[in-house]
């Protein structure tokens, strides 16, 4: 049985009049991966941010190893590391000195500094000014410092965004080996579906500030997992109507390329009906794809969004 | 107190400093060229020429302001590029100083022109065989023209006693050493100001604050290391233009030197906790940009860095006096030119630092981390 070493409970926080975070409990093992995926406008950052004590929010508990941040401020500041979703150095500043500034702030030797430019791979790139860094290579600087504490709970705010496949399977290695070796507990968001099925051991997806699932891949799936998909595409416009049968769960239709999602309970059932179907109206199909049920279409069906809107 | 991580945070801001080439140049070079130019403008006053509107209405004027200058020998001369006459004299001598006038024919319309652009202090118009003086009352150079050409005119000139006059040419005495140190206390403001407010306030705009407060850095160290930072700046900007002016200028310090330094600290501390209170709440680098200016802009012209404040009126002086870079200014100059030492500063070193104190922890108190 693993220790919880976060809790939050009933979390809220209001913009003015926007409910930003509504009410959202979850809580995050030791070594366990956490995704939280959500459109834009969601309220992750702003969860994340409270986790962080960059926040506050306006009620519920957030606990941390026991401790919160009215009473526990210098202690969480040991326990906790993050990056955040964009993250500012001092542009005339080297790598290596922005590193050493930071773990100045830890009391961390010189040995540290060094250790965690190996682990980003930024070697090359030390006595660099910051402002002359690419994307990419600031979200690892990001990541360096995130990282110079060995902090039990590490909070990370889109890390991977903007960065090419290359760059993000290298963060995603040093975040497995961080896993492995140290059994770090990490709260991701990302608008990334494979970036969250490959890291994370649990998915929260979070809408309007409200949690919709949360559970493991495979739990999220099979929870739908008589659930099956027909994609198709057609020449000609027919009423979305038209498609809903009896075996038909929900029809997804984009009326602007005629084309839909039927999430069925079996293809093996259902995708001879919608053929004959087809061929007795006599309308013409451009495409036609069957396949099981994913995470993204999860999300879409959930939300009504894609990751990335 | 002299932490790792606090000596990083005072690095940062004097790395940030020299390696932006046009912040060094508005440092050090243009204070330099600032007081360079200023001296240049006001100390070294070489004979001076006047030009003076001349308004002959008649002939018979004409022949009766020739014998005149006939008999007060002025010299009449063409320019050969106007093709005009004027009539040339000299007022002075090396003691006074020279003065030369040119007394330029004109009709009254260019002549009353000439005096509106400035060009001319004063008019002489002859009506009658009779001269006449118009100026502006209110303007002492038209005043001052006024007195030297009637004792030209009535031939006084050569009256003037070299041995009355005594020249001041002394130390401390001179425009230039009115000026130095008003500069080097106003560099103060302006090094803090600009250096702290705007960097804190920059800071907090581009979010850079952010990322640090998410860990144990001791907040009250991030704000002392710019205050800091800038102590070691300040001194570094004061020694140039000091230096400048040591060798251009002959500028010496003849009171303490112990007093100097520790009011120019306390000058710097107390602008320093100003710029901390101004920095504290203030979200946007623009609102920044104008605050900054409304505390700066008064006290530039009102602290008597250019010229004396006492030539406000009396009922504002002690206002004037109450502000912190007239305290910081008056009490350099009088250790610059007076002799002065900590007792006649004394009480400009505790309100100063009294000031910053205050400012900064209200400052510290209210401040906007987030």
């Amino acid at each position: 049985m693993s220790v919880p070493i976060l809790e939050v409970k009933e979390v809220y926080k209001y913009f003015k009049d926007v409910k930003a975070v509504d009410g959202i409990s979850f809580s995050v093992n030791t070594g366990e991966f956490i995704a939280l995926l959500g459109p834009n406008g969601a309220g992750k950052t702003t969860t994340v941010e409270m986790i962080e004590g960059i926040q506050k929010q306006a009620s519920g508990a957030i606990s941390i190893s026991g401790m919160n941040w009215a009473n526990h401020e210098s202690s969480l500041h040991q326990i906790i590391s993050l990056s955040l979703q964009e993250t500012r150095f001092i542009d005339k500043l080297t790598v290596k000195e922005t590193i050493q500034l930071f773990a100045s702030f830890y009391r961390l030797p010189q040995g540290r500094v060094d250790e965690v430019i190996e682990i980003v791979a930024l070697h090359e790139k030390y006595k660099s000014y910051v402002e002359s860094l690419s994307g990419g290579q600031r979200q690892k600087l990001a990541l360096a410092i995130a990282l110079l504490n060995k902090a039990p709970l590490l909070l990370l705010d889109e890390p991977t965004t903007g960065l090419d496949p290359t760059a993000r399977r290298e963060i995603w290695n040093i975040l497995m080996n961080l896993k492995k070796e140290r059994n770090t507990s990490l709260i991701l968001t990302t608008h990334y579906m494979e970036e969250a099925e490959y890291l994370c051991d649990r998915i929260i997806i979070m809408d309007k500030g409200k949690i919709l699932a949360q559970g493991s891949l495979d739990e999220l799936l099979s929870a739908n997992n008589s659930k099956e998909i027909i994609e198709f595409s057609t020449k000609d416009n027919v009423s979305e109507q038209f498609y809903c049968d009896e075996g038909v769960y929900k029809l997804i239709w984009d009326e602007n390329t005629f084309s839909g999602k039927l999430i069925v309970k079996s293809i093996v059932e259902q995708l001879p009906v919608f053929l004959q179907k087809i061929k007795d109206n006599d309308v013409k199909l451009s495409r036609l794809e069957c396949r099981k049920l994913t995470l993204d279409d999860l999300f879409i069906s959930m939300t009504g969004k894609h990751l990335g809107d | 107190m002299l932490t790792r991580s606090f000596v990083q945070l005072i690095l940062v801001q004097i790395r940030d400093f020299y390696r932006e080439p046009a912040v060094l140049f508005w440092s050090f070079l243009f204070p330099i060229l600032m007081a360079w130019g200023l001296g240049i403008a006001f100390s070294k006053k070489p004979e001076t020429t006047k030009t003076i509107a001349l308004v002959i209405s008649e002939r018979k004027s004409t022949s009766a302001f020739e014998m005149l200058c006939k008999s007060n020998h002025f010299e009449k001369r063409l320019d050969s590029i106007s093709k005009t006459y004027t009539y040339n004299i000299s007022y002075g001598n090396e003691n006074l100083g020279i003065t030369h006038f040119r007394l330029k024919p004109a009709s009254w319309e260019q002549a009353k022109l000439m005096v509106k652009r400035g060009n001319a202090p004063l008019i002489i118009a002859i009506n009658e065989g009779k001269l006449e003086y118009h100026f502006d009352k209110y303007s002492s150079e038209g005043q001052l023209a006024y007195l030297q050409l009637i004792s030209l005119f009535n031939g006084k000139n050569t009256t003037i006693q070299q041995a009355e006059i005594k020249p001041m040419t002394e130390k401390g005495t001179r425009y230039i050493d009115f000026l130095i140190p008003g500069l080097i206390a106003m560099n103060v403001m302006m090094s803090t100001m600009w250096g702290i407010s705007y960097t804190l306030i920059e800071a907090r705009t581009k979010k850079l604050l952010r990322r640090m407060v998410a860990t144990p850095m001791p907040k009250w160290e991030y704000i002392l290391s710019h205050i800091s930072a800038r102590i070691v700046l300040c001194f570094a900007e004061a020694a140039i233009i000091f230096a400048f002016a040591y060798y251009y200028f002959d500028i010496k310090v003849e009171g303490s030197i112990l007093a100097l330094i520790v009011l120019f600290l306390s000058g710097i501390l107390g602008f320093s906790g100003l710029a901390v209170l101004i920095a504290s709440r203030t979200a946007k680098t623009q609102i920044g940009n104008g605050l900054i200016n409304l505390i700066v802009m008064p006290m530039m012209l009102l602290s008597g860095i250019y010229f004396s404040y006492h030539n406000f009126p009396d009922a504002v002086i002690p206002f004037i006096q109450a502000l912190p870079l007239t305290m910081l200014a008056d009490g350099v100059k009088a250790i610059f030119n007076e002799r002065a030492g900590f007792a006649e500063v004394w009480k400009y070193i505790l309100i100063l630092n009294g000031f910053g104190l205050i400012t900064f922890v209200i400052g510290l108190k209210c401040y906007k981390w987030y």
